[in-house]
């Protein structure tokens, strides 16, 4: 397999900046053609309160000390960056873990919620509502409501409701109602379709807690903003590491894309860092059982958004498969569409059977169980041609508690070292 | 001179449009159908393109889509059971459906086909206002052929201005903040309804969702052109044995007083 893309950070004539702001959104919540808010009327208001106000209420005082103290002290920011030694020496280059995994809640989607959250409170909102695939965004919002004293529903596709039943069982106890998403795939996207009807029938105390860089503008550019923390600190701590602030690749996965627009944000001005998108491709791109988005994609609109999704030729959406419950979505962020037009990030594609056998070897090597969905990442460094002079950050977007029923079924079974032999 | 038009003109109140999806509940029976409400009564007839992700709409219209793109419809389907369609029904016909589909389909082959349908209105919810300006507005202008913006309780007087505007033929007027299909006591939503009447707009307007017999449309009506029902039409097709006697027993029991009950 030849697979096409620049090598970062080496050729002299690339180490130059971007237009600042280039692949930021303008000021009608565009990505280049991609982005916009494509909503009934019934959300309009709710919608324009939040692109009006947005910007300000995160740009305040109050508000940036709330949430840099709660990432700090609840969050435990900032995550270590984690020099992989038994991986990098594995694939003879310097590898860096962005441990999200070690977040409060165990992934990245917590940063979003807390910002969320104290958002929706100076919106003078009483009642949150959000979608899940994994169950990470459903856990830290049900977390956020649980800490702010406010009413959370969380829904989720009844498939995903089976997968990812830990995840479950923790939204209940800290107080969320989770709703089953019967229609469709009964996955993500289901559970998005059953939010965003939510949020119709509910458009006065209501504010929707989307988790990911989807939904109608301001939600790609917000919950952007908010992720970003994770490449400010990336950068602060390449530079104490290594001498300098900018890595030559950063590798992240991408449902919605979320921790990958957080792991990009702070280096998208950098173009000699090699930005890497990748996705589910479930069976095999060519199988019909997929979530790779960018790869088979056509623009459209899903979930308020004009972006790239997998559709028929009619324009009805085509239900994703992944074993990862967190990438299987048709659709991909605006944000995402665009910096794949654009070329400034490359879009690679993990099948089930990689994203397992990535999860099995850093385990094994680092003694640490990833997220299915963060093994898709892992799973393409071995297709990255990496030099020993490299650096290469991977988001470690989430831990793999949640995931541990699929692992032990996909155990090798003559590499499972526990025995019921007695001891002799 | 467009259909909406020309009912407008004609007739100046208790106007009943009927929404339903088109493949439901079996996929050839969209002309039979549209000849059923037009011998029922109904004044104009709201033609749903199914799609797998409607998100305005409730459950009774998610579950009619989804049988409708089971049973293998499509909107290039429909053109084709639509194309002679104006040999036998006379009554302004709106086409609703969801923007990306019609996208697929492309936007300059859509106005096409429906000018050669004879189709006289569109509504496309998930269409903002400045797509809509700058994509569908000069095509809809060229063609003839009406848009209707939805507006709700929570549209700002303003925002009703631009809204209307922008729209042709008539305004779409959401009884309340809500998907599809929700049964609702409409008495509480006279002044809502009295506002948008006093505002004087362009265009007239027809209240929609969550209406479903005879004494929620009459409440409907009371200060708008007229009334759309939906949900509880598709309710009434999911289990009729006879389309036909099924969709009079309906219209019948909606506009009169005295609903006549089926002998099922």
């Amino acid at each position: 397999m030849s697979i096409e893309y620049r090598v970062g950070g080496i050729a002299p004539s690339v180490l130059r900046l971007a237009r600042p702001g280039q692949y930021q959104v303008n000021e009608k919540g565009y990505y280049g053609e991609f982005g916009g808010a494509f909503i009934p009327e019934m959300l309009y208001r709710n919608v324009a309160e939040l692109r009006e106000k947005y910007l300000d209420i995160m740009n305040s005082a109050d508000f940036q000390e709330e949430f840099g103290r709660l990432l700090r002290d609840y969050v435990g920011r900032p995550s270590p960056l984690y020099f992989a030694r038994r991986l990098s020496e594995k694939y003879q280059t310097r590898i860096y873990l962005k441990r999200e995994d070690l977040n409060h809640t165990g992934a990245h989607k917590i940063n979003n919620t807390i910002g969320q959250i104290l958002l929706a409170k100076r919106l003078g909102k009483k009642r949150i509502i959000a979608e899940t695939g994994a169950g990470q965004h459903g856990v830290a919002t049900a977390t956020v409501c649980a800490l702010m004293g406010m009413e959370c529903v969380v829904y989720m596709g009844e498939v995903d409701m089976q997968r990812q039943a830990p995840n479950v069982a923790r939204m209940r106890m800290l107080g969320a109602k989770v709703v089953p998403a019967m229609s469709g795939s009964r996955t993500l996207k289901d559970a998005t379709n059953e939010a965003i009807r939510d949020w119709v029938n509910h458009p006065e105390d209501t504010h929707y807690i989307i988790g990911s860089v989807v939904g109608p503008h301001p939600y790609p550019d917000m919950v952007a903003r908010f992720q970003s923390v994770i490449s400010a600190e990336i950068k602060q701590q390449l530079q104490a590491e290594t001498g300098s602030e900018l890595p030559t690749h950063v590798v992240a996965c991408v449902g919605g894309g979320s921790n990958a627009a957080g792991s990009f944000y702070h280096f998208l001005d950098h173009v000699s860092v090699q930005l890497i998108g990748v996705e589910a491709a479930g069976k095999g791109l060519t199988s019909g059982y997929t979530a790779a988005t960018i790869a088979l994609g056509r623009p459209g609109v899903i979930h308020g958004s004009k972006t790239l999704l997998m559709q028929t030729e009619d324009g009805q959406i085509i239900e994703p498969h992944s074993i990862s419950a967190g990438l299987d979505y048709p659709g991909v962020g605006p944000i995402h569409a665009y910096l794949h037009a654009t070329g400034r990030a490359i879009y690679l594609s993990a099948t089930d059977q990689e994203a397992l056998d990535a999860a099995f070897e850093l385990t094994r090597l680092e003694g640490i169980i990833p997220a299915l969905e963060s093994a898709h990442a892992l799973a393409k460094l071995k297709d990255l041609q990496l030099k020993p002079e490299h650096v290469v950050v991977v988001c470690l977007s989430g831990r793999g508690d949640k995931d541990m029923e699929t692992y032990l079924r996909f155990l090798p079974a003559d590499d499972n070292p526990t025995t019921t032999e007695p001891y002799s | 001179m467009n259909r909406i038009d020309s009912l407008f003109a004609q007739k100046k109140e208790k106007i009943l449009t009927i929404y339903f999806t088109a493949g439901f509940p079996r996929l050839q029976d969209t002309r039979r159908i549209l000849l059923a409400l037009q011998q029922a009564g109904a004044d104009m007839v709201e033609i749903g393109i199914p799609f797998s992700d409607p998100l305005a709409d409730g459950p009774v219209i998610q579950q009619s889509s989804k049988q409708a793109l089971d049973n293998g419809m499509s909107l290039r389907l429909l053109f084709e059971q639509l194309h002679d369609i104006r040999r036998e029904v006379h009554l302004p016909l709106i086409l609703f459906g969801y923007l990306n589909v019609v996208l697929q389909f492309g936007l300059e082959r859509f106005f096409e086909k429906c000018t050669e349908t004879g189709i006289d209105g569109l509504i496309l919810p998930d269409l903002p206002l400045d797509e809509f300006r700058q994509d569908l507005e000069p095509l809809c202008k060229s063609t003839g052929i009406h848009f209707s913006f939805l507006i709700t309780p929570e549209t700002s007087d303003a925002r009703i201005r631009q809204l209307d505007e922008a729209s042709s033929g008539f305004l779409y007027v959401v009884s309340s903040s809500s998907t599809t299909g929700k049964k609702k006591d409409l008495s509480s939503l006279q002044p809502y309804f009295q506002r948008i009447e006093a505002m004087q707009l362009k265009n007239p307007f027809l209240v929609g969702f969550g209406i479903h017999d005879h004494e929620s449309f009459l409440q409907a009506c009371r200060h708008s052109r007229g009334a759309v029902i939906g949900s509880a039409y598709i309710r009434v097709l999911q289990q009729a044995a006879d389309i036909e006697q099924a969709t009079k027993d309906f219209v019948q029991q909606i506009l009169s007083d005295n609903p006549v009950h089926a002998a099922s």
